[in-house]
C-alpha cells in the first residue's frame, strides 16, 4: 500500500493540469456549453446596455439630469469611510464605503454617488466626508459648491484629497 | 486578477491532494492587471472612471456594460475627437477585452484581440495583443493554439508584459512536453521579482521532467528553504518541500525525504500530506514507533481528509508491526467507527445533491460574499458535506463550471429585476400619459395665445431697433421728442395751419412768436438728441434683457412641452422588444443553468461516490486487519496464560521439592503423613530449555508497556 501511495502522490505532485474528475462529462460537451454561456452573456450585456439607456432616458432625461461623482486624490494614503451629499439643502446620499470600494477609489475609480432630476439654474451642493489616514488619523471635511444646471445633463465630480482636508469640485 | 472565488477556495482547499492535482505544476503566478488596460494616470472621462470603479471591484459585468455603452456612443459621434473619451478610447477597447477575459467571455475577448492583430496597428501593439490571445488559449487549455499565438510575436513585446510573456511561453512549452526549451526560458527569468518563487518552482519541475533530476532537486531545495514570508509563498514553499519529500521517498532516500517533510509547516495547507509522508519515511526505515508520532497527530485532524483516513489505518498497522496487537485492534475499531460515520455522511451528501441542495446553496448570494463559503455552505440545512468537495471544487474545470453557474444565476437575477423594472416603466408611462394628455390641449391653446403676443412684442422691438439704427444715419430729433414736446410741436403745426388758412390772423408778432416757439422746441430736441439717443439705446438693451428672459421662458416651456410628450410616447415598441429579448434570454439561461447544474451535480456525486468507495475499501481492509489483530492478540494472550501456568507449575514443583526435602525429618511437618498430589497434567510438564526461552521472547512486558502508553 505504501509504495503505491508514494508513487501516486509523487505522480500527482508532478502532473500537469488535466481535466479533473470529469470522466462523465466530455470535453466537447463542456466546450459547447461554455460557448453557449458566453453567447448568452454577450446577449445580456447588449440588452443591459440598452436597458440602461432606456432607464436613463425615462427616469433622468438629459434636460433635468444632474449626476454627482466621487473620486479620491492622494492614492493609498487616505481611506475614505463615508460621504454625505446635500443637494438643495436635502441629504440625497449618505454612503459608507466597503473595503473593496475604498480600494477601487484609491486605484483611480470614480463612483457615481447620486443622480438627480433638477431644474435649470443654480443648486447648492454641500459635501461632507470622513476618513482615516494609514496611521489611523481621522480627517473630516465639508465644502460647498453651486451646481449650475443648464439645458444639457450636468456632471459634477467631487475630488476628495483626504489627508489635505480638501474637497475640490470639477464641472464636467 | 485572481477572482475572489478562487482565493476563497485556495485558502481552504490547498490542504487536499486534489489541489495538488488541480493546481499542479506548472504553478501560475498571480497575473497583475495590465497597467495600460485598466489604469490611467489622468482621467479625462468620468464614465471611463466609473467603469474602472466597477472593474477594480471585480464587478466585471457592470464594467463591461459601462465601457461598451461608452464605446458605442463614442462611435456614433460626428466629431469623436472632440469628446474627452477619445483619450481613453484605445485603452477602453483593450480594457473591454481584458474584462471580457476576466468575465470568462473568451470568445469575445479573442475576437477583439484578433481584430487588433489584423488591424493596421504598430507591431508592439500587435505583439501585446498576441500575448493576450495566447493567455486566453492557455486559460482554455488550448496549448498548441497558445503557442501559435505566441509565435505571432515579432520583435520585442512591451516591457511591462515581457516577463509575463516569457513565463507564459515557458508554461506552454511545459504543457506541450518541450521541457528543455522551458528550462532555458525559465533560467533567463530567474530573478524576476513579480514572478519570484513561481519561476523557480516551474524550473525545478521542468528540470525533473527533462531528466535532470539532481539539478531539479537542487532548484526545488533552494525554493523549499526560503520562498518568502507571504501566505502564498509559504504555501508554495510547503508544496515544494512536499514534492521533494515524496520524490526522494520514491527514490528510497528516506533520510533526505524526512528532512523535507519536516520543513513543511504543521498548520499549513500541505501539513496533512507532510505528516503522512513523514510517517511513511519512518515506516519504510522500519522505525514504526517513530512513524506513530506524525500519524497519531494526523489522526486527530479533520475526519473528512483522505490523509487522515489513511492515517487511521496506518496507526494500527504500525502497532501491529510493533506486536502490540491489542492496541492495533482498538485503533482498527476506531477507524471502522470513523469510516462508518463518514460513509453515512457521504451517502447523505449524495442524497442531498440529488435533491438539488448543492445547487440551491450555490445560488445563494452569500456564496460569493462569504469568505471560505465552500466550507461554510455545509452549515446550511440539508446541504452536502463540502469538505469532501473541496478538492473537486478547487480544480480548474469545476471552478469554471461553478463560476459559469453563478454567472448564469446572476444574469437570471439581473434579467428578472429588469423585467420588474419594465413593468414599473410601463406604469410610469401610463401615469404620465394619464396626467399630461388631459392638460396638454388646454396648455397648447394658452401657449398659442401667449406665443402670438410674444411674436407681436418681438416685432415691436424690431421696429424700435430699426428706428434707432436709422437715427444714427438720419438725425431726426423729433423722433425722440417726449409726449409734451410732441404735443407742443403738433400745436405749433396746428397754429401754422390755422394762420395759413386764415392769413388775416397772422401778424409779425404772431409769426415771431410761433417761430420762436418752434425754435425753442427744435433747439431743445437738437440739444438733447444725443443724450436721448443714448438713453433709447439703453432702454433697448434693457428691453433685450427682458426679451431674453422671455425667450428663455419660452424655450423652457417648449422643452418641457416636448419632454412631457417624450416622457410617455415612443417607448412601447422599445419596451416590448426588450421584454421579448429578456424573456428569450431567461429561457436560454434557465436551460443552460439546468445543463451546467447537472454537470456540477454529476461531478460532485462522482467525487463523493469515489470517496465513499475508497472508504468502503478501507472498511474492508480494516475489518480483516481487526480480525487478524484479534487473532494475534488472542494468540499472544494464550501464550501469556500458558507462560503463567508454567510459572505456577514451576513454583508448585519447587514447593513440593522443598517439602520432600523437609520429609527428611520424618513426619515432623506432616503429622498425618498425607502427600501432595503428583499427577500433573502433561501440558504442564516441565518445558525443555528451548521452549522456555521462546515463551519469554516476545517481550510481553515491553509490549504491554507500549500498549498502556
Amino acid at each position: 500500500m505504501c509504495r503505491f501511495l508514494i508513487s501516486l502522490t509523487t505522480a500527482l505532485l508532478l502532473s500537469l493540469p488535466v481535466l479533473a474528475n470529469a470522466q462523465d462529462v466530455s470535453r466537447e460537451e463542456i466546450r459547447g456549453l461554455d460557448e453557449q454561456i458566453q453567447d448568452v452573456k454577450k446577449d445580456v450585456i447588449d440588452l443591459t446596455s440598452e436597458l440602461n439607456r432606456l432607464e436613463e432616458k425615462l427616469l433622468f432625461p438629459s434636460n433635468t439630469q444632474a449626476a454627482i461623482f466621487v473620486s479620491l486624490s492622494g492614492g493609498e494614503e487616505f481611506s475614505l469611510e463615508s460621504v454625505e451629499v446635500k443637494l438643495d439643502n436635502q441629504v440625497v446620499a449618505h454612503h459608507l464605503y466597503t473595503y473593496r470600494e475604498i480600494e477601487a477609489l484609491q486605484q483611480g475609480g470614480v463612483q457615481r454617488i447620486h443622480t438627480a432630476n433638477v431644474q435649470t439654474g443654480a443648486h447648492p451642493l454641500v459635501v461632507s466626508y470622513f476618513g482615516k489616514s494609514k496611521s489611523g488619523k481621522e480627517y473630516r471635511g465639508t465644502a460647498s459648491f453651486s451646481v449650475e444646471k443648464a439645458v444639457g445633463p450636468k456632471f459634477v465630480e467631487i475630488q476628495i484629497a483626504g489627508t489635505q482636508s480638501a474637497i475640490n469640485f470639477k464641472d464636467w | 486578477m485572481l477572482p475572489r472565488l478562487a482565493c476563497a477556495i485556495a485558502g481552504t482547499a490547498l490542504c487536499s491532494l486534489a489541489v495538488l492535482f488541480g493546481a499542479a505544476a506548472p504553478v501560475h503566478a498571480k497575473e497583475s492587471a495590465d497597467p495600460t488596460a485598466l489604469q490611467t494616470r489622468e482621467l479625462k472621462d468620468l464614465f471611463f472612471g466609473e467603469a474602472l470603479f466597477d472593474a477594480y471591484q471585480d464587478e466585471y459585468f457592470d464594467a463591461i456594460v459601462g465601457l461598451d455603452t461608452e464605446l458605442k456612443q463614442y462611435r456614433l459621434l460626428d466629431d469623436p475627437e472632440l469628446d474627452p473619451f477619445s483619450i481613453h478610447f484605445g485603452q477602453a477597447e483593450f480594457a473591454v477585452g481584458d474584462l471580457e477575459l476576466s468575465y470568462r467571455m473568451h470568445q469575445e475577448a479573442g475576437r477583439a484581440i484578433e481584430a487588433v492583430l489584423k488591424g493596421n496597428v504598430s507591431q508592439p501593439i500587435k505583439n501585446e495583443a498576441a500575448y493576450r490571445l495566447a493567455r486566453i488559449h492557455y486559460h482554455k487549455q488550448q496549448f498548441a493554439n497558445a503557442l501559435h499565438a505566441l509565435e505571432m510575436i515579432e520583435g520585442r513585446v512591451p516591457e511591462r508584459v515581457r516577463a509575463q510573456e516569457q513565463f507564459l511561453r515557458a508554461r506552454v512549452y511545459m504543457q506541450l512536453g518541450r521541457f528543455e526549451e522551458a528550462v532555458a526560458l525559465l533560467r533567463d527569468l530567474k530573478g524576476e521579482k513579480s514572478l519570484a518563487g513561481f519561476v523557480e518552482y516551474n524550473l525545478g519541475i521542468a528540470l525533473l521532467k527533462a531528466g535532470e533530476a539532481e539539478k531539479g532537486l537542487q532548484e526545488l531545495d533552494a525554493l523549499g528553504r526560503d520562498a518568502g514570508n507571504s501566505e502564498g509563498m509559504q504555501a508554495l514553499q510547503d508544496k515544494t518541500n512536499l514534492l521533494l519529500g515524496y520524490q526522494l521517498m520514491e527514490a528510497k532516500e528516506f533520510e533526505r525525504a524526512r528532512t523535507y517533510f519536516d520543513r513543511v509547516q504543521l498548520s499549513g495547507p500541505f501539513s496533512n500530506q507532510a505528516l503522512l509522508g513523514a510517517g511513511w519515511v519512518e515506516a519504510n526505515a522500519g522505525r514504526f514507533d517513530r512513524a506513530l508520532v506524525p500519524w497519531q497527530l494526523l489522526k486527530q485532524r479533520q475526519p473528512t481528509n483522505p490523509a487522515v483516513h489513511e492515517a487511521m489505518l496506518a496507526v494500527p498497522y504500525a502497532y501491529g508491526k510493533l506486536d502490540v496487537h491489542s492496541t492495533a485492534a482498538v485503533n482498527y475499531g476506531q477507524a471502522l467507527d470513523l469510516f462508518g460515520e463518514q460513509v453515512d455522511v457521504l451517502t447523505h451528501s449524495i442524497t442531498s445533491i440529488r435533491e438539488g441542495k448543492l445547487l440551491e446553496a450555490l445560488r445563494r448570494k452569500e456564496a460569493t460574499q462569504v469568505k471560505n463559503w465552500v466550507v461554510e455552505l455545509r452549515k446550511l440545512p440539508g446541504a452536502p458535506e463540502t469538505h469532501y468537495l473541496l478538492d473537486l471544487m478547487a480544480s480548474n474545470d469545476y471552478q469554471e463550471f461553478l463560476r459559469n453557474y453563478q454567472d448564469l444565476n446572476d444574469l437570471f437575477e439581473r434579467n428578472k429585476s429588469w423585467l420588474e423594472s419594465l413593468d414599473a416603466f410601463d406604469e410610469i408611462i401610463a401615469l404620465r400619459r394619464s396626467y399630461y394628455e388631459p392638460i396638454l390641449p388646454g396648455l397648447d391653446v394658452q401657449f398659442r395665445q401667449v406665443d402670438a403676443r410674444i411674436k407681436m412684442r418681438m416685432e415691436q422691438r424690431q421696429r424700435l431697433a430699426r428706428r434707432i439704427d436709422n437715427l444714427l444715419v438720419n438725425r431726426r430729433p423729433e423722433l425722440l421728442a417726449k409726449s409734451d414736446e410732441t404735443e407742443a410741436r403738433l400745436r405749433l403745426e396746428k397754429v401754422r395751419a390755422l394762420l395759413a388758412y386764415n392769413p388775416s390772423l397772422n401778424s409779425e408778432e404772431t409769426e415771431a412768436r410761433v417761430a420762436r416757439l418752434e425754435g425753442i422746441l427744435k433747439f431743445q430736441l437738437s440739444r438733447e438728441f444725443d443724450q436721448r439717443l443714448t438713453e433709447a439705446y439703453k432702454h433697448l438693451q434693457e428691453l433685450d434683457a427682458v426679451i431674453a428672459t422671455l425667450q428663455e421662458t419660452y424655450h423652457r416651456y417648449v422643452r418641457s412641452r416636448q419632454a412631457a410628450t417624450h416622457s410617455y410616447e415612443g417607448y412601447d415598441d422599445q419596451i416590448r422588444k426588450l421584454r421579448g429579448g429578456l424573456n428569450r434570454s431567461q429561457d436560454r439561461i434557465d436551460m443552460l443553468m439546468a445543463r451546467q447544474g447537472r454537470m456540477l451535480e454529476q461531478l460532485a456525486i462522482h467525487e463523493l461516490d469515489q470517496r465513499r468507495a475508497q472508504l468502503e475499501d478501507y472498511q474492508i481492509k480494516a475489518r480483516f486487519a481487526l480480525a487478524d489483530s484479534y487473532d494475534r492478540a488472542n494468540e499472544l494472550q494464550e501464550q501469556r496464560q500458558d507462560a503463567q501456568k508454567v510459572e505456577q507449575y514451576r513454583e508448585q514443583v519447587e514447593q513440593l521439592k522443598e517439602r520432600e526435602a523437609s520429609k527428611e525429618a520424618p513426619a515432623a511437618d506432616h503429622p498425618d503423613g498425607e502427600l501432595l498430589p503428583t499427577d500433573n497434567p502433561p501440558e504442564l510438564g516441565e518445558p525443555e530449555q528451548g521452549e522456555e526461552i521462546k515463551s519469554e521472547e516476545p517481550g510481553d512486558e515491553t509490549g504491554e508497556g507500549a500498549d498502556d502508553e
